[in-house]
């Protein structure tokens, strides 16, 4: 097959998952249906011979692993590219790292890459499914999947939940994500943190946030909080005192009782004790983070088996 | 400057309507071209000198030769992203017959020898080029280029385009010996303390998609520094590159209240999109500075329409296709402009937002001629140089950036309909552009 290099293609190939804020609803309910019928340990060869690239521009411990689990445990070949040691690294342009994939017979890619929109500019230029496996400070679709995924494996349905979201919101493509999936299924949240990082405008993202300085405010009647890392790696000269950070918004045990009795504390990792966070409420009975870990597996098989038309 | 090697003919541009602003003139008028300068210009059929061409211009707007204060033809060094030669071809088809080049090439226009190898007729120009020299070596904003050097070889203007001049001291300084010069200093606005990785403006798009934004301050505080400046040095002269804010336009008004002489231009793409119209990461809708928000472009469509801007001016910025086919913060800033300002122009400003034709007009030509002191241009008055542009302002079509005549394609408008169409551009009497 001769693929033209660079053809423009203006829409994404069917299957692509490149960010929540413009699926469909059915699409995003139909994943997370998919996803609960997935089960590593028994899992069917569903993209047998199916070879999915790993293209990695950016670190990663968690999406990297569970991605090639996920594709392994339905049969598939995957291959991992990262920017240091690849031609990436010798000047290598994205799209012609893409269509170097696709000539080796690449039938989907998983990319994780630090600047936002990567994937989209893929996917207009490839005729194979492009997976946004995390776009700068943009979006990360599959996290925000395995969290609804988890919210529902703990709550009875989104409808009515208070969830609060604490923390550097300004760098998190995770935040993106899930507000723009969560809002639509009537879940209102309040995002929480200094104005360095939850600007005003945060509140614009989508219907039904609302922005408070005050942690004990975000807290109060709390179904579900989510905690993030102070990204450091994407402050760019920006300053902050951590200190102050941990005095007005770690989460501790004493905080975490304003929430509800049954409230659930998510965070998409990586965590760093001692800082967002106390070492006790990481650990704590109500800490699902692990629980998060976990159920990206199925969450990535499904995202993977509908990228390929295999989703049965 | 053109090729003249054909001596031009006299030609009767007949049975137009001419709009001079600065003539007061708008009506119907011929007006007959010799030797490359405007012979006579008189009511219809009422031209007294014989002619060896006429040019059939009913139904169409005969006007001054549009001057564009702003463009980037990035030679020398950068051959591969436009050329003299075909940036002029651009420009001729946009109805422009002179172009005012910035020297953010490579190497920076910073001498007196550049400036010159700009000129030359080598660079085989369809139209005028006025160049502007780099206010400091190489721009890097340390220490000021030989302002009179730069002008006597034909420098219209100094800046560091593509980058401000931001330190008080130097800005200072390049103020007071363009006073002492009467040559303007031309800044690009941008406090990039305040910028630093960013690639769109600040506001509920940047934050959605994730991009980092520039703060509208970033521009304001610049302007508002150098306005004063402008206010304090006598005979001093600033004039702002691309406009693109709501706060930036008052500190332009504070001084021209103050009958300073402070100048601004404003791009045809921040009198049409909107920050939120670089759609999923369009690399086409990034320039510098980026588009605004919805207020700021109503700042702009009232500054235009009041007086309070000066010219309209492209920023035409042309970039090879590898060079914006790249992650959106990857890619390089500008897009090419200088075929569709007088569509866009009409097309917005006049059809939807009511600003008359002869305000238009005069933000293509008197506007322009003045911020730069370039004498024998800017009106069709009675010895002045042959530069005319015409246009037909009902004409619709539809833009397509394939059909350009520019080395590159960036360009947010392609496929675009717009009304108002050049028909023809005239280059000292000679015609450089003709409409099929």
């Amino acid at each position: 097959m001769i693929h033209r290099l660079h053809s423009v293609m203006n829409k994404p190939a069917r299957g692509s998952l490149l960010g929540i804020e413009h699926m469909e609803d059915k699409e995003i309910l139909g994943l997370l249906k998919l996803a609960r019928r997935m089960n590593p340990l028994k899992a069917r060869p569903l993209l047998r011979n199916k070879r999915i690239m790993l293209l990695f521009y950016e670190a990663s411990t968690r999406t990297r692993s569970s991605f090639e689990i996920a594709a392994k445990s339905l049969g598939a070949i995957t291959t991992l590219v990262q920017s240091s040691g690849s031609s990436i690294e010798k000047g290598e342009s994205l799209l012609d790292t893409g269509s170097t994939l696709r000539a080796v017979g690449a039938d989907a890619i998983v990319i994780r890459h630090p600047a936002a929109g990567a994937p989209h500019l893929m996917a207009k230029h490839l005729d194979i499914p492009v997976i946004n496996a995390g776009d700068g400070m943009h979006e990360h679709p599959s996290q925000a999947l395995l969290d609804a995924f988890t919210i529902l494996k703990h709550k009875k349905s989104f409808k009515g939940l208070q969830v609060a979201i604490i923390g550097d919101i300004l760098h998190s493509r995770v935040t993106r994500s899930n507000c723009h999936l969560l809002t639509r299924f009537g879940v209102k949240i309040t995002l929480c943190g200094p104005p360095e990082f939850v600007p005003e405008v945060a509140a614009t993202l989508a219907p039904g946030l609302r922005v408070t300085r005050h942690i004990e405010d975000a807290l109060r009647g709390a179904d579900v909080i989510m905690l993030l890392r102070l990204q450091k790696e994407r402050l760019v000269g920006q300053k902050i005192r951590v200190q102050d950070y941990i005095a007005r918004y770690q989460m501790t045990a004493q905080r975490l009782k304003l929430a509800r009795r049954d409230a659930i504390v998510m965070h998409p990792g990586p965590i760093i004790r001692g800082l967002e966070l106390t070492a006790e409420v990481a650990d704590g009975p109500q800490s699902v983070i692990i629980d998060e870990v976990h159920n990206g597996v199925p969450t990535r098989m499904a995202i993977l088996a509908h990228a390929l038309g295999k989703a049965k | 400057m053109p090729n003249d090697k054909s001596k031009p003919r006299a030609l009767l541009i007949k049975g137009g309507h001419v709009i001079d602003p600065a003539a007061k003139t708008n009506g119907p008028m011929d007006v007959l071209l010799r030797d490359g300068r405007v012979a006579e210009i008189a009511p219809p059929n009422k031209v007294r000198g014989s002619a060896d061409e006429k040019f059939d211009a009913r139904g169409l707007i005969v006007a001054p030769g549009f001057i564009d204060l702003h463009v980037h033809l990035r030679e020398p060094g950068q051959g591969y992203k436009e050329t003299i030669a075909s940036g002029t071809a651009a420009a001729a088809v946009g109805g422009f017959t002179s172009v005012c080049t910035m020297p953010n090439t490579s190497p920076v226009v910073d001498t007196d020898d550049w400036v010159a190898w700009l000129r030359h007729a080598d660079r085989e120009a369809v139209v005028n080029v006025f160049p502007i020299g780099a206010a400091t070596r190489g721009s890097r904003g340390t220490a000021l280029t030989d302002f009179a050097a730069l002008q006597r070889a034909g420098a219209v203007a100094v800046t560091d385009d593509g980058k401000p001049i931001l330190d008080d001291e130097i800005m200072r300084a390049a103020m007071r010996l363009g006073a002492e010069l009467n040559l303007p200093v031309v800044q690009h606005a941008e406090d990039t303390r305040l910028t630093e990785a960013c690639s769109m403006h600040e506001g509920a798009t940047s934050f959605r998609l994730g991009l980092r934004g520039m703060p509208a301050a970033a521009e304001a505080n610049i302007v508002d520094r150098d306005v004063t400046l402008a206010q304090h040095i006598r005979e001093s002269r600033l004039h702002v590159a691309h406009l693109s804010t709501s706060d930036a336009l008052k500190a332009v008004r504070r001084g021209k209240r103050a009958k300073a002489r402070v100048t601004c231009e404003v791009a045809p793409h921040h009198f049409t999109l909107l920050d939120e119209d670089v759609g999923e990461y369009n690399t086409n809708f990034k320039m510098n500075p980026p588009l605004r928000s919805a207020a700021d472009r109503e700042a702009i469509l009232v500054a235009l329409a009041d007086g309070t801007v000066d010219a309209i001016a492209t920023d035409h910025a042309p970039h090879a296709t590898h060079e914006k086919q790249v992650e959106f913060e990857h890619a390089s800033f500008g897009i090419t402009g200088l075929e569709t300002a007088l569509a866009l122009a009409i097309t917005q400003l006049h059809r939807e937002h009511k600003i008359p034709l002869t305000r238009i007009v005069e933000l293509f030509t008197a506007g322009p001629a003045r911020v730069f002191d370039l004498p024998g241009r800017g009106s069709l008055a009675r010895g002045n140089i042959a530069d005319v542009t015409i246009f037909d302002p009902k004409k619709r079509w539809t833009f397509e950036a394939a059909k350009s005549r520019s080395l590159s394609h960036n360009t947010p408008f392609d496929g675009w309909q717009f009304t108002g169409k050049v028909v023809a551009t005239i280059v000292g009497g000679r015609v450089v552009y003709r409409a099929d």
